[in-house]
């Protein structure tokens, strides 16, 4: 029986509230930076003021000198730490080039916040206050802000590699040669659209913080670190620093967001170890937000030409898409492959032929490094497909929900072998549309626009929906091998119970937010009868849980809650034979229900896991050969992606003289198979709607033309508040996954991957009727206000 | 917000000669316990309750006051501990997130974050909580739009608010 059928008396699927709450609720959770450190030095960093400049001199004499400082370093004089450069683990392709990258900056500085000089202080004041008093000069050089000006290779940024360019990435299947500008030339609509995806900041609200703690007899090594990646951060941290792996401990205490921006390797946690291990001292660091602004991680950025051919009824017949991904000044661990997570899903949830045309060049910019971002490359591709659905759709008079039902891949057609040669595992477009439309209205809200969108209208009624699939839970190791990503897709999990049948799950995700603690704890007590309270669930510690791949791309719950999931089949395989010896009959002959075992057809002769648990921790009397004690790890590679995929739909109101907007009403129809816990599903959900909703509408990271961040506070850069968003209506449809034996699917992103192109589809069909037909993001007042005062010029 | 005069107790504490800090005692009752410390006259009420009580529930999410994790009660009112200087606060009463529940139990506005998944990774928590407090204590009966008007000045990355505006309308009917 999988966890799919039967579930009565189920704990999957009911809505428990956290355990994680209580210690989050009342203080006592500890982030990185509220551990106490009793003689830990001070990091702080002094960063480029400039975006391109080369470095002349360092004058670090005062700074030594100010009180409290115990050392001052430049990057020249921290080169010897290093045994390699920062990594990037994902070389897209073999050519790809990538400029040796180091914690601080030694001859050249390539963005503004490029670490400088690293000062050590007793107080975090004293070595704040010295970075006031280093003196560099710099030879400015001219920045390079436009990631398709900087294609031009006018002003080189890194010299020795020749060239802006990073890399170009193709797939290109044709059914035959020729094929896709066939279908162009005979396509009877096509499109052709020009999207803009703008810089964002991921601003988690815990800044990130690192602490790294030597044992100076021995050489072992304890980082705390604001991470989404402990696992990962080991390997990289000891290979950057060339000390031994199994002398590195990595901890992610309670973590206070991520969305991408802490799954790094980031200079901070380098610079503390390398310092750490120098002076014998920990060594701690907390960023400002305005360091956070500038040297965390940037998401998104960057430039699409999509093109759509279709039939005369609509139907896609080839689809062409042209990227300029703006690296940002350097690759960081995943930087190149964001975009080419996105290169399988620029067909959406369509049907289409083997005509698909994606090529994306990877461009060097003199600003901030960009890297994964929630949905990292899915939300930019579905964006660019559903906005260009909307404009087709525009092309040919008909309804965009009616242009979907035309082209969406059956329900009927699942397992459905793509284009590419992916496997979308199940799924029902038409049903999830079908499902949002009735909450939203859609036959209403159109004839009320009908009525409402006369012309002089102040108020235009709109509605803009998004169909998306989130290609996501990475991944089939041989898959990534296959995109040529540094690493392996697996989770690992370990399930131990222990003599007073009390249970350890151990994990390998790491969560900052998503509340594995919980949903984990709900798996293993299903799986074997044991009551969740007597469960605990241990994570984000390299030395309690060594083996691991950590928590992005939402993975955790599809392969980390899979692996959970195996973990106890081992579990109880192993309880059954002890169970077997007991009752004294074959293992085959039992049945395990409700934490008991018991011989088919005389429920009498049973043995409770608790005995059982028991029995392997005396050992008195177990099966011949049998280790002691009842304990098992379980590594689960996933044989596919999980698809999660969905129709969200917004109606708003664009108000043409002020050009402020309204929503009205989110509706959110999310399927990601079976849900373990609906509550944090939906919260999942809520927070990646509103994520996607700020892009469309609020946030940018806004630069000048000399590659000066323009917004690097919360005051400038506008995450919205609670204030500035509406409520959402959530609701969901079940197509179970067939690929695993939960039935489940991830859903960390979804939200973020449905949401920017809804609202924005949603106000250009509020202002369609006066001609305005795109609207780039964020769809500020001001940038609505000149679209419609723009339209109206042409007219 | 209090701006009663600090109580100037100047001392030197040198670690050269031409270092000299400048120090303040002051008295703050903070949940329920009176501390007397000497404090920089820069040090932040956020600083002094994180660092020198080690109260680190109180966090610290921007340095523009926009993001109201810091949010504390003072004097019984919602403020944020970054914009208050630990020597504004002396003679004052503080009240922080670990001050709220009571012989174990928690207060009912933690209760109703728990009950409507108003948190995720629970960093803006223990602001919101606070302001959330405060919000209810001038306002015990709220619509969803003064809820939301009301906590204009925390923010929340992960729950996209919809849980924290739930979970603050249901404590108001608690
Ligand atoms: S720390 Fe952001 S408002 Fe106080
Ligand atoms: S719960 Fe993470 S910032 Fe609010």
């Amino acid at each position: 029986m999988t966890m799919t059928e039967n579930r009565q008396n189920s704990v999957i699927g009911t809505r428990q509230l956290r355990r994680e709450d209580p210690a989050l609720l009342t203080g006592e959770a500890k982030f990185t930076n509220d551990l106490n450190l009793p003689g830990a030095l001070h990091l702080s960093i002094l960063r480029s003021p400039h975006a391109h400049a080369k470095i002349v001199s360092i004058d670090t004499a005062a700074a030594k000198a100010s009180p409290g400082v115990v050392a001052v370093y430049t990057g020249a004089e921290l080169q010897s730490q290093w045994a390699g450069p920062m990594p990037c683990a994902w070389p897209v392709t073999p050519d790809m080039k990538n400029p040796p990258h180091f914690p601080l900056a030694a001859s050249k500085v390539c963005y503004v916040g490029d670490g400088v000089v690293a000062v050590l202080a007793t107080s975090e004041s004293a070595s704040r206050d010295a970075l006031d008093l280093i003196d560099v000069e710099y030879k400015v050089l001219k920045a390079v802000v436009d990631v398709e000006e900087a294609l031009s290779d006018a002003n080189i940024i890194h010299e020795d590699l020749g060239t802006n360019k990073s890399y170009t990435w193709n797939l290109k299947i044709e059914a035959t040669e020729g094929c896709v500008e066939d279908a162009f030339q005979k396509a009877a609509f096509k499109v052709s659209e020009r999207y803009v995806q703008q810089r964002l900041l991921p601003m988690a609200m815990e800044p990130r913080a690192v602490a790294a703690v030597p044992q100076p007899f021995g050489g072992d090594i304890t980082l705390y670190s604001s991470t989404q990646i402990p696992h990962i951060l080991k390997v990289m941290a000891a290979l950057t620093l060339g000390i031994p792996e199994h002398q590195v401990r990595v901890v992610a205490p309670s973590v206070g967001g991520g969305f991408g921006s802490k799954l790094d390797v980031y200079a901070e946690e380098l610079l503390c170890m390398a310092l750490a291990r120098k002076h014998s001292l920990p060594v701690r660091w907390v960023e400002e937000r305005s360091e956070n602004s500038m040297a965390t991680i940037h998401g998104r950025g960057q430039v699409q030409y999509v093109e759509l051919a279709a039939d005369k009824s609509g139907k896609l017949t080839a689809v062409r898409v042209r990227i300029k991904a703006d690296m940002g000044a350097y690759l960081q661990l995943v930087t190149p492959g964001v975009p080419i997570l996105g290169a399988f899903l620029y067909a959406g949830v369509y049907d289409i032929p083997l005509a698909y045309d994606f090529s994306c060049d990877g461009i060097f910019t003199t600003l901030t490094p960009t890297d994964a971002y929630r949905g990292a490359g899915r939300p930019e591709a579905t964006y660019a497909i559903e906005s260009a659905m909307d404009a087709l759709a525009r092309a040919m008079k008909i309804d965009p929900l009616e242009l979907r039902k035309r082209n969406f891949i059956q329900k009927e057609q699942f397992p459905y072998t793509a284009f590419s040669g992916l496997t979308y595992d199940s799924g029902d477009h038409l049903q999830a549309a079908e499902k949002a439309a009735g909450l939203a209205d859609y036959a209403g809200i159109r004839a009320q626009q009908a009525k409402q969108n006369v012309p002089g209208a102040k108020k235009r009624l709109g509605i803009g929906m998004s169909s998306y699939f989130e290609m996501c839970g990475l991944a089939p190791s041989r898959v990534l091998a296959s995109l040529n990503y540094g690493a392996g897709g697996w989770e690992a999990a370990t399930v131990r119970v222990l003599p007073t049948c009390k249970v350890q799950v151990v994990t390998g995700t790491s969560p900052h937010g998503q509340g594995h603690e919980t949903s984990w704890a709900m798996i293993a007590s299903e799986k074997l009868g044991i009551p969740q309270e007597d469960i605990d669930v241990l994570h984000s510690d390299t030395a309690i849980s060594p083996l691991g791949l950590d928590t992005y791309g939402s993975r955790s719950l599809p392969v980390g809650g899979v692996a959970i999931a195996g973990a106890c089949d081992k579990v109880i395989d192993k309880a059954r034979l002890i169970a077997a010896h007991q009752l004294e009959c074959s293992a085959d002959d039992l049945e395990f229900a409700g934490g008991v075992f018991s011989v088919k057809g005389s429920p009498d002769r049973a043995v409770p896991m608790a005995a059982i648990a028991f029995a392997a921790f005396t050992a008195h009397n177990l099966p011949d050969g049998l280790e002691p004690n009842l304990e098992a790890q379980y590594t689960y590679d996933p044989p596919n992606f999980s698809w999660p995929f969905g129709t969200h739909m917004c109606v708003l109101e664009v108000d043409t003289e002020t050009g402020q907007i309204e929503i009205l009403k989110y509706v959110a129809v999310d399927d990601c198979g079976v849900q373990i816990n609906p509550l944090i599903v939906e919260g999942q959900v809520h927070g990646g709607v509103i994520q996607g909703l700020a892009q469309a509408l609020f946030e940018e990271a806004v630069y000048d033309t000399d590659g000066n961040l323009k917004t690097t506070t919360l005051a400038e850069y506008l995450v919205p508040a609670a204030s500035d968003v509406p409520s959402i209506t959530t609701a969901h449809t079940v197509t179970p996954s067939p690929t695993n034996q939960l039935g489940v699917k991830g859903i960390g992103e979804a939200g973020t991957i449905g949401a920017a192109s809804t609202v924005i589809n949603a106000v250009v069909d509020a202002l369609s009727g006066i001609g305005v037909t795109s609207m780039p993001m964020p769809a500020s007042p001001q940038t609505v206000w000149r679209a419609i005062q723009s339209a109206a010029q042409a007219k | 917000m209090r701006h009663d005069e600090p109580r100037h107790d100047i001392r030197a504490q040198g670690e050269s000669e031409s270092y000299i800090m400048v120090h303040i005692k002051v008295s703050i009752t903070v949940n329920g316990t009176q501390q007397e410390k000497d404090v920089e006259p820069r040090t932040l009420l956020v600083h002094f309750l994180r660092d020198q009580l080690q109260l680190t529930g109180t966090n610290i999410g921007c340095d523009t006051s926009s993001c109201g994790a810091c949010t504390i009660h003072l004097d019984g009112e919602a403020v944020k501990s970054c914009t208050v200087l630990a020597a504004q606060a002396d003679g004052g009463t503080v009240t922080t997130i670990e001050g709220l529940s009571k012989d174990g139990v928690m207060h009912p506005m933690q209760q109703a974050f728990m009950e409507n998944h108003g948190l995720q990774c629970g960093y803006c928590t223990p602001g919101m909580v606070m302001a959330s407090i405060g919000l209810l204590n001038e306002n015990p009966n709220p619509t969803e739009e003064e809820v939301r008007l009301g906590l204009e000045g925390n923010l929340c990355r992960c729950t996209g608010y919809h849980n924290i505006v739930k979970s603050v309308l249901a404590a108001a009917k608690k």
